[in-house]
C-alpha cells in the first residue's frame, strides 16, 4: 500500500482533568480502511475529532500529506466527516444539504448538479433531490450524510459510528455498501465504532483502543487470532483466558498439564496469559490420548449456527466452547486444543489489568 | 491563532459584563437609595434604615402589599386547579378541538395587556359587577390559567401511557391511579405552573389598573399613582425588599430543583 | 390517561374562557362600532385618521420596531455566547440574566426614571467625573431604553432556547464541509433559530407597541403612544366607544402576530 497520509505524533488530550488520550502515535496509509475500535470513553471519537479539527490536542501534532495541520480549523481541512446522528441540516432539502460544501467552494451550478446526481446514484437514492431530509428514514438520512461528505472529494472520509442508530439488518447491509463505496471512491476511510463485528467485517486495519491508549493495531485476522493482551482478547469475540506457565519453547503448562503451542522466545517458567477461542476448544473422549484436561459438561445453549456449551474441568475452570455438535450436559469429557489455536500473551501491565476489570463491569451490565 | 482566540474570549466576557451592568444598574440604584438618609436622589446623605421603618409604618404601602400577596396567592391556586382540570380534558381531545382550545388559550398570552384589561373592565361593568378586589382576582385567574396549562400539558404528553395501565393492572381504581401515579408524575409541571401564575400576578400592573376600581391598590398601582406625585423614598425600600424576596425564592427553588436532579 | 369521558373536564375551562376572554373581546367590538347612545357608527374606528391618533399609532409602531431590533441585536449575541458555555455555567448565567424580569415592572421602570432624570443618578455621576450630562429623560430615546430594559428578557429566553436546541454536530458538519464562522452563522445557526427569533419578536413587539406605562413614566407625558391614548379615553376622558375603536387596531396587530407565529410553529413541529 501507499505512503502515510495521516500521522498522529505524540497526541495527548485532557478533558476536565481526565486524560482522554495519552501520547498516541498512529500512521494511516493512503487508500486504507482503518477502524478505531473500543468501548465508550476509550478515546476513539476524540481521536477522530482531532483528525477532523474539532478538537485541538494539548500536545503533539497532526500531519496530513506531509503538512502539519494541527492548528488548521476544520473548514480548511481536506477531509470530511459522516456524523453519528447524521447531522443533516434540517432546514434544507436533500439537494441543498449535499450542495452545501460545493456552494461554499463556489462551484458552478452545472458542476454541482452533476456531482449531486453522481453522489445520489452512488448511495442508491437517485431522484431524492427535492425531498425534505426530515421525511427520510434513518438509513436514507445516513446515505445523504455520506453523499454530502463525498461530493467534496475529500482525501479522507471520517465516519463516527455512522451505523449506530440503525437497526441490525440495515446495519449489516450498510457494512457491505460502505466497503463497496470505499473501493469505488478509492479514498481513505477512518471509521470509529464500538462494534467489533463492524470493525472486523469492513477494515483493512483495526486499531483497538482503551483508556486513551492503542492496545493493538493489525489486520482483522491478526486482531482476532493473535490478540496481544487480555483486553483485546476479551473485547474481540468470546474467549477463554487462562493462566499458564511457559515450560519451554513451544510448550505451555495450563492447570498442571502441558499443551503444545507455536510460540517461542518466552523465558523458562515465565507466567503468561493463554487465550483460547471457544470454537478452538475440542471436546474429545475422556479416555482418548488427546484428553489433556478432564472435566464434565455443565451447560448447553442452542445459538442457531452453533451450540454454546460450558465444561468445568477438574481444576474448577469453566471453559466456553462453541461447536456445531451437541454434547449433553452431565457427560464426562476430555479437552484438547490444537497447538496453532493457542495464543500466548505476556502478563498485562497494570494499565491493561484495569482495562479488563472495566470491561468485566461493562459485561455485567 | 492562539492570541486571536483569547481576544475573542475577552470580548465575550466584556459583552456579558456590559449587558449585566445594564440589567442590574437600576436595581442596584434602588437598593443604594433605599439606604440613603437624604431624600435627594443625587446626594448620598449617609447610611440609614429610616425608609424601611417608614415603609413598615405606612399603612397604604402595607395595605397594598397585603392585597398584592393575597390576590397572588388565591389567584394562582385557583388558576392551578382550573388549569390542571382543563389540561386533563385537553389532553383527551382529538386533534381539531384540541387546536381550537390551544388557540383560545393563546389569546390572553399574546393579546396586549391593555386590551385584556379594558375588555375585562367593560365586561364587569356590563354585567353589573362592581370593580374591586374580586374583579382583580377574576382577572388574574384569567390571565394565569393559560400559563398553567402550558406548564402542565407537556408533562401529560411526556408521561408514559403504560404507567396508568400498570397501576390499573395492579388493582388501583382510576381515581387512585390518578392521585398515586399521574399526579406525582406531572408534579413538576403543576409546581412550575403555580409559580409562574404567582409571579405573573405579583408583577401585573396593566390589567390590575383597569379592573381595580377606585380606592383599591396593589403595589404596582400604588407605585404608578406615586410616579405622578413624586416618589416617596419608602418605595425604594419596598423595591429592595421585593427584589430580595424574589431573589431568595428563586435561589432556593433553583437549589431544590438542582438537588432533586442530582438524586 | 386516555379516556373519552375525560374530555368533559374541558367544560369548566371552556366556560371560563368564554366569559372572561371571548365575550369581553366581543364587548370591545360592540363598543368600537357604536356611539354613546348605542347606535351603529364607524366613527370610532375612522377616528384613527385624525392627526393626533395616527401620530400616536405610528410613533408607537416606530418605537416598538426600534425596541425590537435593539433587543434582538443585544439578545442574539448574548444567547450565542451563553450557548457555547458548559451547561452548568450557562444555566446559572441565564438565571442571572432573567432575574431582573421577576422584579415588578413598575419598579424597574421607575428605577430608570431615577437614573435618567436631569438631576438623577447618572447625571450626578457624570458631573462628578466632569463629563457633559445626559439629557434624554422625556424623549423617545428614554422610552425606547425603558422598553428595551423591560422586554429584553422576553427576547433572550426564546432565542436562547432555540439556539440550545441546535445539535452541535450540525454546526460541526457545516464547518467540516468548509464553512467559515460567518457562513455557519448565516446559513445554519440563524435559519435554525428562526422560530425562537419570531417568538421573541412577538413577545417584545406587542407589549412595546401597546405600553402606556413606560411612555408615561419615562416620557413625562410628552410622548403619547397609542396605548396611552386608549388609557386616557378609558380612565380620564371616559369615552369607551372611542377607546374601543382604537383598541381594535391593537387587536388586529395581535392577530397578525398570532398568525405569523402559528405558521412558524407548524414549521417547527415538522422539524
Amino acid at each position: 500500500m501507499g505512503k502515510n497520509l495521516i500521522e498522529l505524533n505524540h497526541i495527548s488530550k485532557i478533558f476536565d482533568g481526565e486524560q482522554v488520550i495519552d501520547d498516541l502515535n498512529l500512521s494511516i496509509k493512503e487508500n486504507s480502511f482503518v477502524t478505531l475500535l473500543g468501548p465508550s470513553g476509550c478515546g476513539k471519537t476524540t481521536t477522530l475529532r482531532i483528525i477532523a479539527g474539532f478538537i485541538r490536542p494539548d500536545k503533539g501534532n497532526v500531519i496530513f500529506d506531509g503538512v502539519d495541520i494541527t492548528d488548521l480549523p476544520p473548514n480548511e481541512r481536506q477531509l470530511n466527516t459522516v456524523f453519528q446522528k447524521y447531522a443533516l441540516f434540517p432546514h434544507m432539502n436533500v439537494r441543498d444539504n449535499i450542495a452545501f460544501g460545493l456552494n461554499i467552494k463556489k462551484k458552478s451550478k452545472s458542476y454541482i448538479d452533476d456531482k449531486i446526481k453522481y453522489a445520489l446514484k452512488l448511495v442508491n437514492l437517485d431522484g431524492y433531490e427535492k425531498r425534505n431530509v426530515e421525511s427520510l428514514s434513518g438509513g436514507q438520512q445516513q446515505r445523504i450524510a455520506i453523499a454530502r461528505a463525498i461530493v467534496n472529494e475529500p482525501k479522507v472520509l471520517l465516519l463516527d459510528e455512522p451505523l449506530a442508530a440503525l437497526d441490525l439488518k440495515l446495519r449489516q447491509e450498510m457494512q457491505y455498501e460502505l466497503k463497496k463505496l470505499k473501493n469505488e471512491l478509492g479514498i481513505t476511510f477512518i471509521y470509529v465504532t464500538h462494534d467489533q463485528e463492524e470493525a472486523l467485517t469492513m477494515s483493512d486495519t483495526v486499531v483497538v483502543m482503551n483508556q486513551g491508549y492503542i492496545q493493538q493495531l493489525g489486520t482483522p485476522e491478526q486482531i482476532y487470532n493473535e490478540p496481544e493482551n487480555a483486553f483485546v482478547a476479551t473485547f474481540i469475540g468470546d474467549s477463554n483466558i487462562v493462566h499458564g506457565v511457559m515450560l519451554e519453547d513451544y510448550l505451555v503448562e495450563i492447570f498442571g498439564s502441558p499443551f503444545k503451542c507455536i510460540d517461542s522466545g518466552f523465558g523458562k517458567r515465565q507466567p503468561v496469559d493463554v487465550v483460547i477461542r471457544p470454537e478452538d476448544v475440542d471436546i474429545v473422549d475422556i479416555n482418548s490420548d488427546k484428553a489433556i484436561l478432564k472435566g464434565k459438561m455443565i451447560g448447553a445453549i442452542f445459538k442457531g449456527e452453533m451450540y454454546e456449551m460450558e465444561c468445568r474441568t477438574n481444576d474448577g475452570f469453566e471453559w466456553l466452547i462453541h461447536s456445531t455438535d451437541l454434547v449433553e450436559p452431565g457427560k464426562e469429557v476430555g479437552i484438547f486444543v490444537e497447538p496453532e489455536n493457542i495464543q500466548i500473551m505476556n502478563k498485562p501491565a497494570s494499565e491493561d489489568e484495569e482495562a479488563v476489570e472495566v470491561l468485566a463491569e461493562l459485561n455485567e451490565e | 491563532m492562539k492570541k486571536r482566540f483569547s481576544i475573542i474570549e475577552i470580548i465575550k466576557k466584556f459583552y456579558l459584563f456590559i449587558v449585566l451592568l445594564f440589567l442590574y444598574m437600576p436595581i442596584i440604584t434602588m437598593v443604594v437609595l433605599s439606604f440613603n438618609s437624604s431624600k435627594s436622589r443625587a446626594k448620598w446623605g449617609g447610611f440609614s434604615f429610616a425608609w424601611y421603618k417608614a415603609m413598615i409604618e405606612d399603612r397604604y404601602i402595607m395595605g397594598a402589599l397585603y392585597n398584592t400577596l393575597l390576590i397572588a396567592l388565591i389567584s394562582s391556586i385557583a388558576a392551578t386547579i382550573i388549569g390542571l382540570i382543563a389540561s386533563i380534558g385537553i389532553y383527551n381531545l382529538k386533534k381539531i378541538p384540541k387546536s381550537i382550545f390551544m388557540s383560545v388559550t393563546n389569546i390572553p398570552m399574546v393579546n396586549a395587556d391593555i386590551v385584556t384589561g379594558i375588555s375585562l373592565m367593560m365586561f364587569f361593568v356590563a354585567f353589573g359587577i362592581s370593580l374591586g378586589f374580586n374583579t382583580i382576582l377574576l382577572s388574574h385567574i384569567t390571565f394565569s390559567i393559560p400559563y398553567v396549562i402550558l406548564a402542565i400539558l407537556p408533562k401529560f404528553r411526556d408521561m408514559k401511557q403504560n404507567i396508568v395501565d400498570a397501576a390499573l393492572d395492579l388493582g388501583a381504581t382510576p381515581v387512585q391511579a390518578f392521585f398515586k401515579v399521574v399526579i406525582p408524575e406531572i408534579m413538576p409541571g403543576i409546581v412550575s405552573g403555580f409559580l409562574i401564575a404567582f409571579t405573573m400576578s405579583l408583577d401585573d400592573f396593566i390589567i390590575t389598573y383597569f379592573t381595580k376600581g377606585a380606592g383599591m391598590h396593589t403595589i404596582s398601582t400604588l407605585v404608578y399613582s406615586q410616579t405622578k406625585r413624586g416618589i416617596n423614598p419608602s418605595m425604594y425600600a419596598l423595591s429592595s425588599v421585593i427584589f430580595g424576596s424574589v431573589l431568595l425564592i428563586l435561589v432556593i427553588s433553583n437549589f431544590v430543583s438542582r438537588a432533586k436532579e442530582e438524586v | 390517561m386516555k379516556n373519552k369521558k375525560l374530555k368533559l373536564f374541558t367544560i369548566p375551562y371552556a366556560a371560563w374562557m368564554l366569559f372572561f376572554v371571548i365575550i369581553p373581546i366581543f364587548i370591545i367590538g360592540y363598543y368600537g362600532v357604536t356611539d354613546s347612545n348605542g347606535n351603529f357608527t364607524l366613527a370610532n374606528i375612522f377616528s384613527i385618521t385624525q392627526y393626533e391618533h395616527y401620530k400616536s399609532l405610528f410613533l408607537a409602531i416606530y418605537l416598538a420596531i426600534i425596541c425590537t431590533v435593539i433587543c434582538l441585536l443585544i439578545a442574539y449575541p448574548l444567547a450565542l455566547i451563553l450557548r457555547k458555555l458548559d451547561p452548568k455555567l450557562s444555566g446559572t448565567l441565564i438565571f442571572i440574566f432573567l432575574l431582573p424580569m421577576w422584579m415588578n415592572m413598575l419598579l424597574r421602570t421607575l428605577a430608570w426614571q431615577i437614573l435618567l432624570e436631569r438631576k438623577g443618578v447618572i447625571n450626578a455621576l457624570l458631573t462628578m467625573a466632569h463629563l457633559p450630562t445626559l439629557n434624554i429623560i422625556n424623549t423617545n430615546a428614554a422610552v425606547v431604553l425603558g422598553m428595551v430594559y423591560d422586554f429584553l428578557p422576553f427576547m433572550v429566553m426564546p432565542v436562547f432556547n432555540s439556539l440550545s436546541k441546535i445539535d452541535d454536530s450540525v454546526i460541526d458538519a457545516a464547518s467540516d464541509l468548509g464553512a467559515k464562522y460567518h457562513t455557519v452563522l448565516f446559513r445554519i445557526i440563524i435559519p435554525l433559530s428562526i422560530p425562537g427569533i419570531v417568538s421573541g419578536i412577538t413577545m417584545v413587539f406587542i407589549p412595546a407597541l401597546t405600553t402606556f406605562v413606560i411612555s408615561n413614566i419615562l416620557g413625562g407625558g410628552r410622548i403619547l403612544l397609542i396605548g396611552g391614548l386608549i388609557e386616557q379615553e378609558f380612565m380620564h376622558a371616559s369615552n369607551w366607544n372611542l377607546g374601543s375603536g382604537l383598541s381594535i387596531f391593537l387587536i388586529l396587530f395581535v392577530f397578525v402576530f398570532i398568525a405569523i407565529s402559528m405558521f412558524f410553529d407548524d414549521e417547527e413541529e415538522l422539524a
